[in-house]
């Protein structure tokens, strides 16, 4: 079974984010710089004459396929390094995915995700 | 006939290469604090008048400000296309007639660039370059001819070094007349208007600065003692100000880098009537004073929910008006010739405060009537659809960033 997760994070969290994940062997992923706003509304910016409030403030949104079985680690990786416990730490959604080819090889589901040194590899060499 | 001087003539053509740089510093002045869907066009705003009132000055402009005196009112159509205008000086003048010619052209250029911010993000273009070849023609250039051409505001005995009733309290009311008769943006005050590009406008202000030494110092028309005083005069005003004006913005939250490059745009625009009449003491309480009078003026104009976009009032109506005012108060007679009230001479501040009365009142006036007119024949404001998409894609069909 194949998951995504879709995390939005602060921007000067991303650094933080990639190298734990890196740690514990997830390497593949894209980011996408989007803007948005949660419940806080935003944050005030000095103007010309007194300060306007601006409500879409700009995050990053990190994509990851990933076998259900890696799901928990990957998650709480983010939860570690992306969390200031500030308003504005952002969120991470799931969602199943019904299937993944990789264009190269043709390989599909599981096959399709896998690289040398990813995280199942890791996983079972800290076993041996 | 007097003779040419190397000297002057070499100033005063310097001068003009930094008065016209300060029309393109303006759009990006301007430019950086619109969004970004209508960079191209407030740029052009500006940009484009360089092409209008570069044409219209030589075929009627400059012979309407500066031809033979009529009546105290208008010059005459001596030189019309610049005939007679050639590479001897004027009685009096140690510099080529058109070299002068040439140096108030780039005033009549960036007079009515200025007015642009009060309606930047949803002005129809083609009635924009209607209103700005009638302005010119006008209100702009009879202003100058009033004050500077021989007209009955100079006869008067005002004082206006460099422009500060003919550019700054004109384009300034004008801006205020316009914006009240076209209204605001779509969405206007409630959603964000949030500046897309502030390095944008530092990096104008900056080029402004640079610029207006040549529009202060230049306006002595000579290299002396007197351009030397405008030039220091000039900085001081403008470095008093930004300090003045970073205080009043650190005050309230932070020192805005926004605010300090307004502030320094203020205090140039202060010291631009006084330039060649104060000492530099008097120049530095200009500009500070100057910093205190548009940062309010903003909040004003902010609370009364005005959409005069840019603050074009706020800063050139108001700091122009305060200048203008004040060299009535700081002139020194050690320095240009004239004294103001605090040198004694009181009956300086009335002139001042009637050349100041009359000129609001003529531009805000033909303004206004000006803008309704060509609000009922050709339309004021793009359609919604336009004004949404942004006027680079629905005015000129370009996008600023691909």
């Amino acid at each position: 079974m194949l998951k995504k997760i879709e995390a939005i994070i602060r921007e000067d969290k991303l650094n933080d984010v990639k190298e734990a994940l890196a740690e514990i062997g997830i390497m593949g992923m894209n980011v996408v710089e989007i803007r948005g706003r949660g419940r806080q509304g935003g944050i005030t910016l000095a103007g010309r004459s007194g300060s306007y409030q601006v409500d879409m403030l700009p995050k990053i949104q990190i994509n990851i396929i990933l076998s259900d079985h890696n799901l928990d680690d990957t998650v709480n990786a983010i939860l570690k390094a992306g969390r200031t416990g500030d308003a504005g730490d952002g969120l991470i959604f799931v969602y199943p995915v019904d299937e993944v080819v990789r264009i190269r090889t043709g390989e599909r589901g599981h096959e399709a995700v896998m690289y040398p040194g990813d995280i199942d590899e890791k996983k079972s060499k800290k076993k041996d | 006939m007097t003779n040419i001087n190397a000297g002057d003539t070499a100033w005063i053509l310097t001068s003009t290469a930094l008065v016209l740089m300060m029309t393109p510093a303006l759009a990006f002045f301007y430019g950086g604090m619109v969004r970004k869907k209508n960079i191209l066009s407030t740029l052009n705003l500006s940009f484009i008048m360089m092409g209008l009132i570069g044409v219209q000055w030589v075929l009627f402009g400059y012979t309407l400000s500066f031809g033979k005196d009529v009546g105290s009112f208008i010059g005459d159509l001596s030189f019309l296309g610049f005939q007679g205008v050639t590479g001897a000086p004027n009685e009096g003048s140690t510099i080529p007639h058109l070299a002068f010619a040439a140096f108030q052209a780039t005033f009549a250029i960036i007079t009515p660039a200025l007015i642009t911010g009060a309606f930047v993000e949803r002005v129809k273009f083609s009635t924009f370059l209607v209103f700005s070849l009638l302005w010119a023609t006008i209100v702009y250039d009879p202003l100058c001819h009033w004050v500077w051409g021989g007209g009955w505001m100079g006869a008067m005995g005002a004082l206006d070094f460099a422009g500060g009733t003919v550019v700054h309290i004109a384009a300034g009311f004008s801006a205020l007349a316009f914006a009240l008769a076209i209204g605001p943006r779509r969405g206007f005050p409630k959603a964000p208007m949030e500046p897309h590009n502030i390095p944008f406008t530092v990096l104008g202000a900056g080029l402004l600065w640079v610029g207006w030494f040549g529009f202060n110092a230049g306006s002595a028309l000579a290299a002396n003692g007197q351009a030397a005083y405008a030039l220091v005069n000039t900085n001081t005003a403008a470095a008093a100000a930004a300090l003045v004006w970073m205080l009043l913005a650190w005050r309230d939250g932070h020192p805005s880098v926004l605010g300090i490059a307004t502030g320094a745009v203020v205090g140039l625009v202060a010291v631009t009537p006084a330039a060649g009449f104060v000492t530099p003491m008097g120049a530095m309480a200009i500009g500070a004073l100057a910093a205190p009078i548009s940062f309010y003026a903003i909040r004003f104009r902010q609370k009364r929910n005005l959409d005069e976009s840019l603050d074009v009032w706020a800063c050139h109506g108001m700091a122009g008006t305060w200048g203008a005012i004040a060299t009535g108060l700081f002139a020194a007679k050690d320095v240009g010739g004239t004294d103001g009230l605090f040198y004694g001479n009181a009956a300086q501040l009335g002139i001042q405060a009637i050349s100041v009365a009359v000129t609001i009142a003529f531009v805000f006036v033909v303004t206004f009537v000006l803008v309704k007119v060509l609000d009922a024949v050709m339309g004021l404001r793009v359609s919604r659809p336009k004004e949404e998409v942004g006027l680079d894609l629905s005015e000129h069909g370009e996008r600023a960033y691909s």
